[in-house]
């Protein structure tokens, strides 16, 4: 049941242009991984490599060590929802699942339940070609459901959906880990991935840029001053100056200090008794530091003219 | 392989393209087929005598298949590739099966089977329906028992079959619908059209000129292949431009 992704060296170039450089990752069983990186970082050349869809340059990715096309029964192995849209739009929901059931010999009692699953029983007689982006997108899910596989694949699952799709999906992919899955997510969006992802995947102009635990994205030391506010901010202003920390008055009255610790502000606060109404150490948002992760890379991006 | 061609039994039946492509088929076959026998039996009345000893009452009756409703079949053939790269539905596809090979001959054993059996009703409706038309303006008419009438009926379904092969081969190749679909005209009826303008020698090897020659019940004056010779030149030239397919399928990113 657990079942690695694992790319080494994966190259993918058209012409002069890298879209895939060089990348080594393996997404695990059970979490989330995020694959994080702007639009155009060749994260879904990456997908498309490890479906077979198109063929790596140089190096090589593997799913239970071996390659997507030599897997004898692959939506069993895989389910992956690359483009919602990818759907012939005269067909019906049923049909679209049927042709693809039958492929793999799955029994066609899976069509009715993964209809159920993602909520379009309803209109399974109905041609995707009508169907909105959301409606698209449970298709496109329930496609990958189908063979029930340990090793699940979306990209940019939350692109065009409203607020309710994408809670979702979020749930539905927490799920998917939570039962064992391997589940490797994209995304341009570090919100929607601090939402979802136990692990990212970072890259960048084709690059591995970070392979890391969320909760490693942000060191426990990672901290950016604190923020203090105070009945009387001058008094603490200057308090703080003279046992030199670096105070800067924010607008909002309050002070964010650094060069100084919060306990070291606490304990010189309670000796001058200064009462403080609030202590917060500043860390950066994972916003923030998947900017700075993907900094270099956005421009080198930008100038290159990024990639497909 | 047995799954993956129900999967494209399944494609074919479920949308509404490809069963009115095949029914469009035998229509034009038979409709036009009516209309072009008339048109050919009025002028066989006119005809000299040495024209008239060379009328075909049983190609006459099938020109409507090889002029237009083998269009119609290769029309099948090749939107049956052609909308999926149109729609990206190919990349589900290929995902489901990634060994390009089982696709490629799946899709090729569905279309050919359909075009064959809308080739077969096709071929018989313009014969039985073609030949009253023509006893009905004095023209000679045939009947299926007359000799080499099975043998263009039988062979002219094959034929079909083969215009729709090729359409799969040409969906595969340039994966839009209008360019593969103008070069199957271009293939299969306009260069045939344009044999009097070619030296003989080309019209005599061309596979859709040398294939179309099955048709025939009373020998051709015209140098050309045997029927099943010629029959058998079309499906070697299809099985080429197959074989090219299938290398640039197989290596080509979806």
């Amino acid at each position: 049941m657990s079942i690695r992704i694992e790319a080494r060296n994966l190259t993918k170039r058209y012409g002069e242009t890298r879209a895939v450089d060089d990348l080594t990752f393996t997404v695990e069983p059970g979490s989330v991984t995020g694959f994080l990186g702007p639009n155009g970082a060749g994260k879904t050349t990456t997908m498309r490599m490890i479906l077979g869809l198109d063929a790596p340059t140089s190096g090589s990715v593997t799913v239970g060590g071996r390659r997507y096309a030599d897997l004898p029964s692959p939506m069993r192995v895989v389910g992956a929802l690359l483009d919602a849209r990818a759907v012939h739009p005269g067909r019906t929901a049923y049909d679209h699942l049927l042709c693809l059931a039958q492929t793999n010999n799955l029994p066609s009692r899976r069509i009715d339940e993964v209809l159920a699953t993602v909520g379009l029983t309803e209109v399974a007689r109905r041609r995707a070609g009508r169907f909105s982006l959301g409606m698209s997108q449970r298709l496109g899910i329930a496609a990958a459901l189908l063979g029930d596989p340990p090793v699940l694949m979306f990209d940019e699952p939350v692109n065009g959906l409203d607020p309710e799709g994408i809670r979702w999906i979020r749930q539905l992919i927490r799920g998917f880990a939570a039962e064992g899955r391997t589940v490797l997510v994209s995304s341009h969006l570090m919100s929607e991935m601090a939402l979802t992802a136990d692990r990212l995947v970072v890259i960048g102009a084709g690059r591995l840029i970070a392979d890391r635990w969320l909760d490693d994205v942000i060191g426990p030391d990672d901290v950016r001053g604190v923020r203090v506010r105070a009945a009387d901010p001058d008094a603490v202003a200057a308090l703080l100056t003279t046992s030199g920390g670096l105070v800067t008055p924010e607008p909002d009255g309050s002070l964010l200090v650094t060069g100084l610790d919060g306990a070291r502000i606490g304990a010189l606060t309670a000796r001058h008794a200064l009462p403080l109404s609030e202590l917060i150490p500043q860390r950066p948002s994972l916003e923030e530091a998947f900017m700075e992760l993907t900094r270099d890379s956005v421009q080198f991006a930008a100038r290159d003219g990024g990639d497909r | 392989m047995i799954g993956v061609l129900r999967s494209e039994w399944t494609k074919f039946r479920s949308v509404r393209s490809t069963p009115l492509t095949a029914a469009l088929t035998v229509v034009l076959a038979g409709g036009l087929g009516m209309l072009i026998s008339r048109g050919l039996g009025m002028a066989y009345l006119d005809a000299t005598p040495a024209e008239q000893a060379l009328f075909d009452p049983t190609q006459s009756s099938l020109s409507a298949c090889f002029a237009l409703a083998q269009l119609a079949v290769g029309a099948l053939g090749v939107i049956s590739v052609s909308s999926e790269y149109g729609t990206g539905m190919i990349r589900t596809s290929l995902t489901a099966v990634p060994r390009r090979g089982v696709v490629l001959a799946a899709k090729a054993g569905v279309v050919g089977l359909v075009a064959l059996a809308a080739g077969s009703i096709a071929v018989l409706a313009g014969f039985l329906l073609g030949q009253p038309v023509l006893r009905s303006t004095g023209a000679p008419s045939a009947s299926i028992g007359d000799p080499h009438v099975l043998r263009a009926l039988a062979g002219g379904a094959l034929w079909m079959a083969a215009v729709g092969l090729l359409g799969v081969a040409l969906g595969i190749l340039l994966r839009a619908t209008a360019g593969a679909f103008a070069v199957l005209v271009a293939v299969t009826l306009v260069i045939p059209l344009l044999a009097d303008m070619l030296p003989p020698w080309f019209g005599k090897w061309w596979p859709p000129s040398a294939g179309r020659e099955i048709f025939q019940t009373v020998p051709n004056p015209e140098d050309m292949l045997p029927p099943w010779a010629g029959l058998g030149l079309m499906y070697a030239a299809v099985a080429a431009v197959f074989a090219v397919a299938f290398v640039v399928f197989r290596t080509r990113d979806a």
